[in-house]
């Protein structure tokens, strides 16, 4: 960690974040410099600076901020609800066998049927506005979290559950005690995916039918030929994921602390 | 040789005979496997066994050490046969119980101390009293200091000192330990045997401890069960008379190199290799 240690100038580069900035850099330059060669319609594919110049006016001309908060909203709000109802589903399925033969067979039926094709009916019963987004996002993002929640409140390795009840602990000691820690890392597994197909939920959403958000304004920028503002959005959306997915591995790693803690690596692995 | 052996009389009341603890009758194990092929663990085992009485267990691999004291810790069925406690059957896991587990099974997430702590939070205990308590057997164990690591910062042999501490913070008065000292260097070993001793003779405990080591279950036991596997069965019970307290001088006296030789001759005469 400190300026003790032996690593070399390599290691450390590859350690730090500078190497990707560096291929990104160069990759945004190669892109201007080849569109402007190759002297590509810009209807085709905009240069990064075009990109860049977009962006910075759509807070100004589009009102950009108000329809990222809009998104925002619909995605938190639609992960936060998909999320609780599949872990709370989760535990109980998890705890009773009887409940999830009664009950697992809908949800999986349920989970084949493709969101995309459902998002319609969803926007005609609850409208044009946020909460037919929600409701949407939300369907998508509970099963990930269900599925990982199950999963993981069954992974308790025999010889731990045993060593509790050799002491005489209770069904409710060893779920607390046992079961419920060894599921967290399995159930972040599922938020983390949750969280990424909520961005792509609330977009679904905006695509069938809406009056604000980052989807709409794709729509609109896409009607008007406006390939630089499309591009814009495209990018403001995989920023809102990646520091969607950054916030869940942070509390990952607060949470479930004990996975990587040792901080030393395999050699070769 | 070996018919002899397994039609050997085995003392029902144990030589010392005072209150019986714990009364093993007609014991039997059969694991169910998928392959179809049933594994007889145990057979007819019979074993009585004195309050405050050591005894020890040596066996070989897969002889059903392991299996017995999980049916005596009350968490794996038996298949027939009693076991009474105090005449009454036992049919659970029992406060009164402390167990060692052959691997250390620690929780990751919970530190040394709250680890060795479990016990006592499944059975509310006084928190305050038993946390002095808990320190007090880590500094026993050579484990002073580590109080709030996590169980991967721990060797192996660490580990399974921290497991020991587990089995003991409630203050049981049954003590099941399978192969406590297994992962120990022979230094370590034989300090925690002087305190295994020690905490037998002062608290008047009852233990129960499998191990590999012939010379060790000698030393510390007033009984020790010969055991031969396939099917799993009792064919000695050997009571070492050895005065107490002992010291490790001992194991160089002949009377101790005579019971290691009839422990060891069991298993040459069985065919089976010395673990
Ligand atoms: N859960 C299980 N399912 C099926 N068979 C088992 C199971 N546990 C143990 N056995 C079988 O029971 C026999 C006794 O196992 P046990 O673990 O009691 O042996 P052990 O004397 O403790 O051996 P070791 O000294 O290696 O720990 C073995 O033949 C093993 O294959
Ligand atoms: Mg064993």
């Amino acid at each position: 960690m400190s300026g003790l240690s032996d690593k070399t100038l390599g290691k450390r580069l590859i350690d730090s974040p500078l190497l990707s900035i560096l291929v990104f850099c160069l990759f945004i330059a190669g892109w201007e410099g080849a569109v402007r060669f190759f002297e590509v319609p810009k209807i085709v594919l905009p240069t990064p600076s075009a990109i860049a110049w977009s962006f910075w006016h759509g807070f100004d001309d589009d009102n950009l901020q108000w329809h990222l908060a809009v998104t925002m909203y619909e995605i938190v709000a639609g992960f936060v609800a998909g999320a609780a109802s599949g872990l709370l589903l989760g535990f109980v399925i998890a705890l009773s066998p009887l409940l999830e033969r009664i009950f697992y067979p809908y949800v999986v039926a349920f989970q084949t049927i493709p969101k995309v094709a459902v998002a319609p009916i969803v926007v005609i019963w609850f409208g044009y506005g946020v909460a037919s987004k929600v409701v949407i996002t939300a369907t998508i993002a509970f099963f990930p979290v269900l599925a990982n929640t199950i999963v993981g409140l069954r992974s308790a390795p025999h010889d731990q559950i045993e060593m509790l009840v050799t002491y005489t602990a209770s069904r409710a000691q060893v779920f607390r005690m046992v079961r419920l820690p060894q599921a967290l890392p399995y159930i972040f597994v599922g938020l983390d995916v949750a969280i990424v197909l909520s961005v792509i939920g609330a977009i679904v959403g905006e695509f069938v039918g809406a009056k604000a958000g980052l989807g709409y304004l794709i729509l609109q920028k896409n009607f008007n030929f406006d390939m630089a503002g499309t591009f814009a959005i495209l990018i403001l959306l995989s920023v809102v994921g990646v520091g969607l997915h950054w916030l869940i591995g942070l509390a990952q790693r607060r949470i479930v602390f004990w996975l990587d803690m040792s901080g030393n690596r395999v050699m070769g692995a | 040789m070996s018919q002899g052996a397994s039609q050997k009389i085995v003392p029902m009341i144990p030589p010392n005979s005072a209150a019986t603890l714990l009364r093993i009758a007609g014991l039997e194990k059969i694991y169910k496997a998928k392959d179809g092929i049933d594994v007889q663990a145990l057979q007819d085992i019979n074993l009585d066994i004195a309050d405050g009485e050591f005894v020890s267990i040596v066996g070989p691999s897969g002889c059903g050490k392991s299996t017995l004291l999980k049916i005596l810790a009350g968490t794996l069925e038996r298949s027939s046969g009693t076991v009474a406690m105090r005449g009454q059957s036992l049919n659970g896991p029992s406060r009164e119980l402390g167990v060692v587990f052959q691997a250390p099974v620690l929780l990751p997430w919970r530190t040394v101390l709250q680890n060795v702590m479990v016990p006592i939070e499944v059975q509310k205990h006084d928190r305050a009293r038993s946390t002095a308590k808990a320190k007090e057997l880590l500094a026993m164990v050579g484990l002073g200091g580590f109080e709030s690591k996590y169980p991967n910062e721990l060797s192996g042999g660490m580990q399974q000192r921290v497991g020991i501490c587990r089995a003991l913070v409630h203050d049981p008065s049954f003590l099941l330990m399978d192969e406590p000292f297994g992962a120990l260097d022979a230094m370590t070993r034989e300090t925690m045997n002087g305190e295994l001793q020690r905490i037998w003779s002062e608290s008047r405990k009852t233990i129960m401890l499998v191990t590999h080591s012939i010379p060790e279950a000698v030393y510390l036991a007033d009984r020790v069960v010969v055991m031969t596997p396939r099917p799993g069965r009792i064919v000695d019970v050997i009571a070492i008379d050895l005065p107490r307290p002992r010291r490790l001088a001992m194991q160089n006296t002949p009377e101790f190199g005579r019971f290691v030789a009839a422990i060891r001759r069991h298993f040459s005469s069985e065919g089976v290799l010395d673990a």
